[in-house]
């Protein structure tokens, strides 16, 4: 345990004083919301943009923590020989990847709590969020996300690994129904959106903040899909030096 | 804890006929040797000897294609866990976190350990004091050395992988990564060190390892591998004539560098005598004469010469 708490603190005092990946996890979900939140110029129909947002940037916030931020940030560890070294410690292999997580979810939950409270001053409706849903949602993508940036960080060199998490995180969110609808796509493309983690996540989250099950199920088990599939290929592929 | 660890230090490192290949390279043929506590044994080899590679399955990096390695009594890589207790490493280069503090850092490897180093004094040991609050990137060459071997001391190793410890490093702060060196070593600690600088391993070496090849070639104490080696060495900016001089002197002359010569095989002084004669007689200038055992650098240019083409 105590070990575990020494490189806690570590992982979370690097990511404290890495500018670039705050941006990323906190600087681009928060403007996004604060911008598109207050100007109408989404085809967000009779819903309001505020309450249209929130789900989908909250799932972007997800991708953002647990595949670019620790996919870029494990693929430099790798590349620095951190990992290598740190392997060397008696810190072993599973509180170095436990610590890592426990970081990633103490970011997310930082994340959602200044998000929500962003979209309230905002004005968004709030009343009927679906708590297990939420915890749930944020439990798969987590493990989606993470092991599709670890898949990429255990291969790819540094700089070529870094430019790969930012062209699919930008994908993946023009595709996820992030920023628009989703239905506003051509039809092909929709269902590409909707098999994509970030807008299986997306719909997850409209459900948790609508109260309601618009998407059923359906999301949750392609999100469930992979997050077994992208953790697999992380085992897979992942290389520590 | 290290002292509930049944480990064997009558032997620090035990390497048994150790093969690593890649592929179809062999990187590491068959090499077998020992390195004992208390002792500083340095590997030599030039680059693609294999001495890489045997290291990294020494630390439990790499697993060996065949052949056996203990290290303190233990396999590095069935029992890694209890090892990683005991054992100090210093990568060449890297393993450190850019953003991470010089002293934090320290104070986050002594925690890891847990075998109760103080940080601070650590810190000041390797002479970082005044650097503590610095970023790794912004160190210099030669502070990341020290940080680094201060995360290998970090551990309060019984043994300690070193490598290139003073590479890039100025000449105050090699004589204080020597003197560490020594003090593991007085300490009983088993001291292994991989550098190419031959002048480095002749200051701090007890024993010597040369790989070639993927091979051990010569293996011993400092003085063994220097002694029964005797030469006399001369400099000269004259042309001479390396046959005509080995007949007269009935001892092999050979031209080691640049207007350097060596006297294989004898540090007589009537030898001396005979090729100040011969050079007076040959109207050749000669100075710089000097007798002894060879140097280690002699003696790894011979024992790892590529045959001619």
């Amino acid at each position: 345990m105590k070990l575990l708490r020494i490189q806690l603190a570590c992982e979370l005092r690097i990511l404290a004083r890495n500018g670039e990946q705050l941006l990323l996890i906190l600087g681009i979900p928060m403007l996004l919301l604060s911008f598109f939140g207050n100007v109408d110029i989404l085809p967000t129909g009779d819903q309001s943009s505020i309450n249209f947002l929130l789900p989908g940037i909250i799932a972007l916030a997800i991708m953002s923590t647990a595949m670019v931020s620790l996919g870029i940030a494990t693929g430099f560890e790798r590349s620095y020989l951190v990992l290598k070294r740190l392997g060397a410690t008696p810190l072993g292999v599973p509180r170095l990847v436990l610590a890592k997580a426990i970081s990633v979810l103490v970011v997310e939950m930082v994340q959602v709590i200044l998000l929500v409270g962003l979209a309230f001053l905002f004005g968004a409706d709030l009343g009927e969020l679906h708590l297990a849903k939420l915890i749930l949602g944020i439990a798969l993508g987590t493990l989606a996300f993470s092991g599709i940036g670890l898949s990429l960080a255990g291969r790819l060199r540094g700089e070529v690994n870094l430019a790969t998490q930012n062209a699919l995180y930008l994908v993946l969110l023009l595709v996820g129904g992030i920023v628009f609808p989703l239905q506003d796509l051509p039809s092909w493309l929709q269902w590409v959106g909707r098999m994509a983690p970030s807008g299986a996540l997306a719909d997850v989250m409209r459900d948790v903040f609508s109260g309601a099950s618009t998407y059923g199920t359906s999301s949750l088990v392609v999100l469930l899909g992979w997050a077994i599939a992208a953790q697999l290929s992380a085992f897979t592929f992942f290389r520590w030096n | 804890m290290s002292s509930t660890l049944q480990t064997s230090t009558s032997v620090g490192l035990s390497v048994s006929q150790l093969v690593i290949k890649y592929g179809d390279v062999t990187a590491v043929d068959h090499v077998s040797f020992t390195a004992q506590p208390g002792r500083i044994t340095v590997i030599l080899g030039p680059n693609g000897a294999g001495k890489t590679s045997t290291i990294e399955a020494c630390e439990g990096f790499l697993a060996p294609t065949s052949g056996s390695i203990q290290v303190l009594g233990l396999d590095p890589f069935l029992q890694r866990k209890q090892l990683n207790r005991l054992m100090g490493i210093m990568l060449q280069d890297g393993g450190i976190y850019p953003s991470a503090r010089v002293g934090e850092l320290v104070q986050q490897y002594c925690a890891l350990y847990g075998n109760g180093v103080d940080a601070n004094a650590l810190v000041a040991r390797v002479g970082l004091r005044n650097v503590a609050t610095t970023t790794y990137r912004r160190l210099s060459g030669g502070e990341k050395q020290r940080l680094s071997l201060a995360l290998a001391l970090a551990a309060h190793p019984e043994i300690i992988f070193l490598d290139e410890p003073t590479s890039g490093i100025d000449v105050n702060g090699r004589d204080l990564v020597r003197s560490i060196i020594r003090e593991l070593r007085d300490g009983g600690c088993c001291v292994i060190v991989a550098t190419h600088e031959l002048d480095e391993a002749e200051r701090i070496a007890d024993d010597v390892l040369v790989f070639h090849r993927g091979n051990v070639v010569a293996s011993g104490t400092l003085h063994e591998l220097r002694s029964g080696r005797e030469e006399i060495r001369f400099r000269s900016n004259s042309l001479i004539d390396v046959h005509s001089l080995s007949t007269t002197l009935g001892f092999m002359v050979e031209q080691t560098r640049q207007h350097e010569f060596t006297i294989a095989g004898t540090c007589d002084s009537r030898v001396i005598v005979q090729l100040t004669d011969w050079a007076k007689a040959n109207n050749v200038d000669i100075g710089d004469i000097g007798a002894g055992s060879q140097r280690l650098d002699d003696v790894f240019r011979r024992l790892t010469a590529e045959p001619a083409s």
